[in-house]
């Protein structure tokens, strides 16, 4: 998809437009430092259009300017009048065909590219066995009030609020919500597609480029704290992805903690039957974030920085933090000094080594798809895991 | 019953005047009042969202009551100060501009006032009665259905009742300019502003009833327990989007061709130049209403519809940007070789052509299906539409307030306040909206409650509150010069703009019946055919004769009043047997009201031949 309109956009970084709109935002945020295929197909359609509107607006101008100048009103003129001129049909043909061709220009592309992004058949790549086509990563996503759940198809794992995602390959996912309309957007990687309640489910890939932990929002007006229903995409290398994998199947949800308030955190978890919204594990409760992996999360609650201190308050007063949310009034509020167990026994659930800081650091790990399918013996994670570390530096662009 | 005689009445008696006048001068004086009160509250309401985002994280107003303050900007700067603005001139100028003696439907056209402003008033009731409407003026399901408060039954019934209105002026003004032009005035001689009015008119006729529709099916989901939107039960969220916007769309060019149409008056006159391209600009008019209606799917582009769809509504909405781009060139060749005088109202008209051109490209681009998955629901689309309705519809507003303020008053405002006004807003406006295209792009959503720190979202949006608060002090200093004016402002000569329209062939004070005799219109401008071929003054197209007016009326108060009460009623009829009382006393007044109507005769009265000739008004 990247022909001519890539080779455009290269054009125009030359002309400055690009570089100046690229040094806008938060890397991880900003909808104008493209990281993802999808984001990438949409910043050339902007540049496209910015760069058509700019001419007309120019052109507009210029002759706005001239006239304002030219003919305001003189000193001794108040009398003047103008020629009653009623038209010119050259002239208004002229500003009739030019818009129409220059949206003709601007309409291939979109259709064009309206059609690439909407197709969510997984792409089958050359040299490669037509069944890695039905091997396509498939995630079910779930918007909540305000949180989101994140289903890994046929895997056997779940998570909530951070997704991992491998950077080899397109990720397709599925959108639905469990309460009202939300919608799921991470600017730096894709558009935004509606996640709608009911039968209304849609469809969309998400790609990045390179590794990194990048922001998602709600898009779509959902409550009191849509402001506040903020996501993580974690995109790492496939050979880490595939551990993060293989580590969230072999879960144990019953394995003891290390420390010993953690201990007693755990048996505070389910002696207050937070399990009962909050699994452990891929078991589809889906009442309330999943939290297998809490011990690795970027942020508490997607908003707040990660650290024991917001765990607890949270737990103490969500309500204090995201208004409306379904927490609240739902639970027994347990004590500071259990709240704080609590908060040691979720920050220790950490079943993978592969965390959010795993995006961040250059390593690329190559894929393990020998292994992938004998992922049973999982006592020699380790030992893979120095054999296969080829460290290879992300090779630069295609 | 002449005017003159009302100026020496004491003040009860002008209020009942007024309470029951279907004179539509005094009606476009009751919109422009009631429109105006809206405004401010419009305003208020973004003032109190701009304060809140004016730093990251701030906890100014909370969460629940933010939503119902930007939900409630929405509604009320669309429904109720936008739309009754629009229908104040239309009421004040185009019956003036065809030489008519009213509308059509004078009854139905007080009639209409009072179920706008009942309406409003009935919306507006919800912050004291358990909280307003708290889901975003789309109002999308299933949120909108489940909301725990009454807000959204205030919206349904609110709307419902002031859909109603619209409806009818709009039918009214249709048929005024269809049947009641005088002598000579063809279609392809009305003014461009009459043109406008009545192909909004159209769009009204049309857009309005998807609306009434859908508010009807949102009001049996909540109200009586049906489910049209709720998606577990059967039914479907969309079905209230595509209905949402069916009149959603239509509504911002039944907003923003009016305003073309003042803007179009505006500079011909003060360019001193008859329209350029008047043929083509009646025709980009028609057609921007006519791709208008197919169109509403590009609000919707990231609900799921597909490649087909998308694809389709996208070449359609850029399709618009071909008679919009006309009318801007028509205008800027206009103003070409003219004679420019730049008051106040071409002020206006200097600043509508930059800020509405870049309203026009930002829409062009979010058109772009595929790269309005990035824009769509974020501040890159509030930045859009408020350069459109704001840079369109509100500078037209202010442009026709000021340009007309002596057809309607008799005063022309203080031109130098008014140049304060524009320069402080203009500057505050683009201050305000133009670093939104770019918060939007660097991942700001739009109805967020809060921004968090740390995500270089903070400088845009201090600039735009800034630049906000400079729009606050524009609006009151043309608050102040509006009633500075209407204090100790001096009657005015009635042509004071060198006029070319017929509204300025009148005497100042306009008399209630407009023309003594019809005037004959010979052509486009009719006044300015007559300054510059006859003796600056209309020819009279008939004989002095009786005229025929209508009597005042206080059923239209009553019939809208019914329909509040009984509204109430219906809002509160779950709660206590008050609200079944309601709904019986209410219905009551209103079908009592409609009998009353039906079954007593009212033929008016007539202004006799002797009195006119004593008078000595109108075209001679």
């Amino acid at each position: 998809m990247k022909g001519w309109m890539g080779r455009f956009r290269a054009l125009f970084l030359l002309g400055g437009l690009a570089l100046v709109l690229s040094g806008c935002g938060n890397p991880y945020l900003s909808a104008l430092q493209p990281k993802g295929e999808g984001a990438d197909m949409i910043m050339d359609l902007m540049i496209l259009s910015i760069v058509i509107m700019l001419f007309v607006f120019l052109v507009v101008m210029a002759i706005y300017v001239f006239v304002l100048v030219k003919f305001r009103q003189k000193k001794g003129q108040e009398d003047y009048i103008p020629k009653q001129v009623e038209g010119n049909r050259v002239l208004e043909t002229i500003w009739t065909v030019i818009p129409i061709i220059l949206l003709l220009i601007l309409a291939v592309p979109t259709v064009q590219y309206t059609f690439a992004l909407s197709d969510t058949t997984p792409e089958t790549q050359e040299g490669e066995e037509a069944e890695n086509a039905e091997e396509a990563l498939w995630i079910d996503v779930t918007g909540k009030q305000f949180w989101w759940n994140f289903d890994y198809r046929d895997k056997n794992v779940q998570t909530s609020q951070d997704l991992y995602i491998p950077t080899d390959r397109r990720v397709y996912i599925k959108l639905s919500s469990g309460d009202v309309i939300h919608s799921f957007w991470v600017p730096t990687i894709s558009g935004k597609m509606d996640v709608n309640p009911g039968k209304n489910e849609n469809e969309m890939f998400i790609q990045a480029d390179e590794e990194g932990v990048y922001w998602g929002q709600c898009a779509e007006f959902c409550g009191p704290s849509h402001s506040l229903m903020d996501f993580r995409i974690v995109a790492v290398s496939p050979g880490e992805f595939d551990q993060w994998l293989s580590d969230m199947q072999n879960v144990d949800p019953e394995a003891e903690p290390e420390s010993e308030p953690a201990r007693e955190g755990k048996k505070l978890f389910s002696e207050n039957s937070c399990l009962g919204c909050h699994a452990v594990g891929s078991s589809p409760a889906m009442m309330g974030p999943n939290v297998t992996n809490f011990g690795d999360r970027s942020k508490v609650a997607g908003i707040l920085d990660y650290n024991k201190d917001n765990i607890v308050s949270w737990i103490l007063n969500p309500e204090k933090h995201k208004p409306g949310n379904q927490m609240t009034g739902n639970y027994t509020v347990p004590s500071k000094e259990d709240a704080e167990k609590i908060a040691d026994y979720l920050m220790s659930l950490s079943p993978s080594e592969i965390g959010p800081d795993d995006a961040k650091d250059d390593d690329y790990i190559k894929p393990q798809k020998d292994e992938e399918s004998d992922n049973k013996n999982e006592e020699n994670n380790e030992a893979e895991d120095s054999d296969e570390n080829t460290n290879e530096e992300q090779s630069e662009e295609e | 019953m002449s005017t003159a005689a009302l100026e020496k009445q004491g003040f009860g008696a002008t209020l009942w005047d007024y309470l029951t006048t279907v004179d539509h001068k005094k009606i476009g004086i009751l919109y422009l009042l009631g429109g105006g009160f809206f405004f401010l509250l419009g305003g208020l309401e973004a003032m109190l969202i701009r304060l809140q985002l004016m730093l990251p994280d701030n906890e100014l107003i909370g969460a629940q009551f933010y939503n119902e303050v930007m939900t409630m900007h929405g509604t009320t700067m669309i429904f109720l100060a936008a739309m009754p603005l629009i229908f104040a001139f239309m009421n004040a100028i185009v019956p003036l501009q065809i030489g008519a003696r009213d509308v059509a439907f004078p009854f139905v056209n007080a009639l209409g006032f009072w179920l706008f402003l009942f309406g409003g008033l009935l919306l507006n009731l919800s912050w004291f009665m358990g909280g307003a409407p708290d889901g975003g003026w789309t109002a999308y399901a299933p949120f909108s259905i489940w909301s725990p408060t009454h807000g959204f039954d205030f919206y349904a019934i609110g709307l419902q009742i002031t859909g109603f209105g619209t409806l009818m002026g709009g039918i009214n003004f249709i048929v005024t300019i269809v049947n009641m032009r005088a002598p000579g005035m063809t279609y392809m001689r009305m003014p461009l502003f009459t043109w406008t009015a009545l192909i909004a008119s159209v769009l009204i006729l049309f857009a309005f009833p998807a609306l009434t529709v859908g508010l009807f099916l949102m009001t049996f989901d909540r109200l009586f327990g049906a489910n049209f939107f709720v998606p577990e039960m059967g039914g479907n969220e969309i079905i209230w989007e595509h209905l949402f916007w069916i009149f959603g769309h239509p509504e911002v060019y039944i907003l923003v061709l009016p305003a073309f149409g003042i803007f179009s008056e505006v500079i011909t006159t003060f360019s001193k130049k008859r329209l350029f391209g008047y043929s083509a600009m009646v025709f980009a008019t028609v057609l921007i209403a006519f791709f208008g209606f197919m169109v509403w799917a590009h609000h919707m582009f990231t609900v799921g519809m597909g490649p087909i769809a998308n694809s389709i509504f996208a070449i359609a909405t850029m399709a618009i940007a071909v008679p919009t781009g006309i009318k801007i060139f028509n205008w800027l060749f206009t103003m070409w070789g003219g004679n420019i005088r730049l008051t106040t109202p071409m002020l206006w008209a200097a600043g509508f052509i930059p800020t509405f051109t870049i309203g026009g490209m930002t829409g062009v681009m979010v058109a772009v299906a595929a790269a309005d998955l990035q824009y769509h629901d974020t501040y890159f689309v509030v930045a859009h539409f408020h350069y459109v309705i704001v840079g369109g519809v509100v500078f037209g507003l202010i442009a026709a307030t000021h340009y007309w303020w002596p057809t309607m008053f008799g005063k022309i405002l203080n031109e130098k306040l008014g140049k304060w006004t524009f320069w402080l807003f203009f500057i505050g406006f683009h201050l305000t909206f133009f670093i939104q295209h770019f918060l939007g792009l660097m991942g700001m959503p739009r109805r967020y409650w809060k921004f968090l720190p740390g995500q270089e979202l903070e400088v845009g949006n201090f600039i735009s509150t800034i630049g906000a608060l400079l729009m606050a002090v524009g609006t009151i200093i043309l608050l102040y010069n509006i009633v500075k004016t209407t204090v100790s402002g001096e009657k005015c000569d009635s042509d004071p703009w060198d006029g070319r329209t017929l509204e300025w062939s009148l005497p100042n004070p306009t008399p209630h019946y407009n023309f003594k005799q019809l005037p004959l219109v010979r052509g486009l401008d009719p006044l300015w055919i007559e300054k510059t071929q006859g003796n600056g003054k209309m020819i009279p197209a008939e004989p002095v004769n009786d005229i025929h007016m209508p009597n005042n009326s206080f059923l239209p108060f009553m019939m809208s009043l019914g329909l509040f009460i009984a509204g109430l009623g219906f809002i509160f009829r779950t709660d206590s047997t008050m609200g079944y009382i309601g709904i019986v006393a209410g219905l009551v007044i209103f079908f009592g009201s409609m009998i009353i109507r039906s079954v007593k005769d009212d033929l008016g009265y007539h202004i006799h031949k002797e009195d006119l000739e004593e008078e000595g008004a109108g075209a001679e």
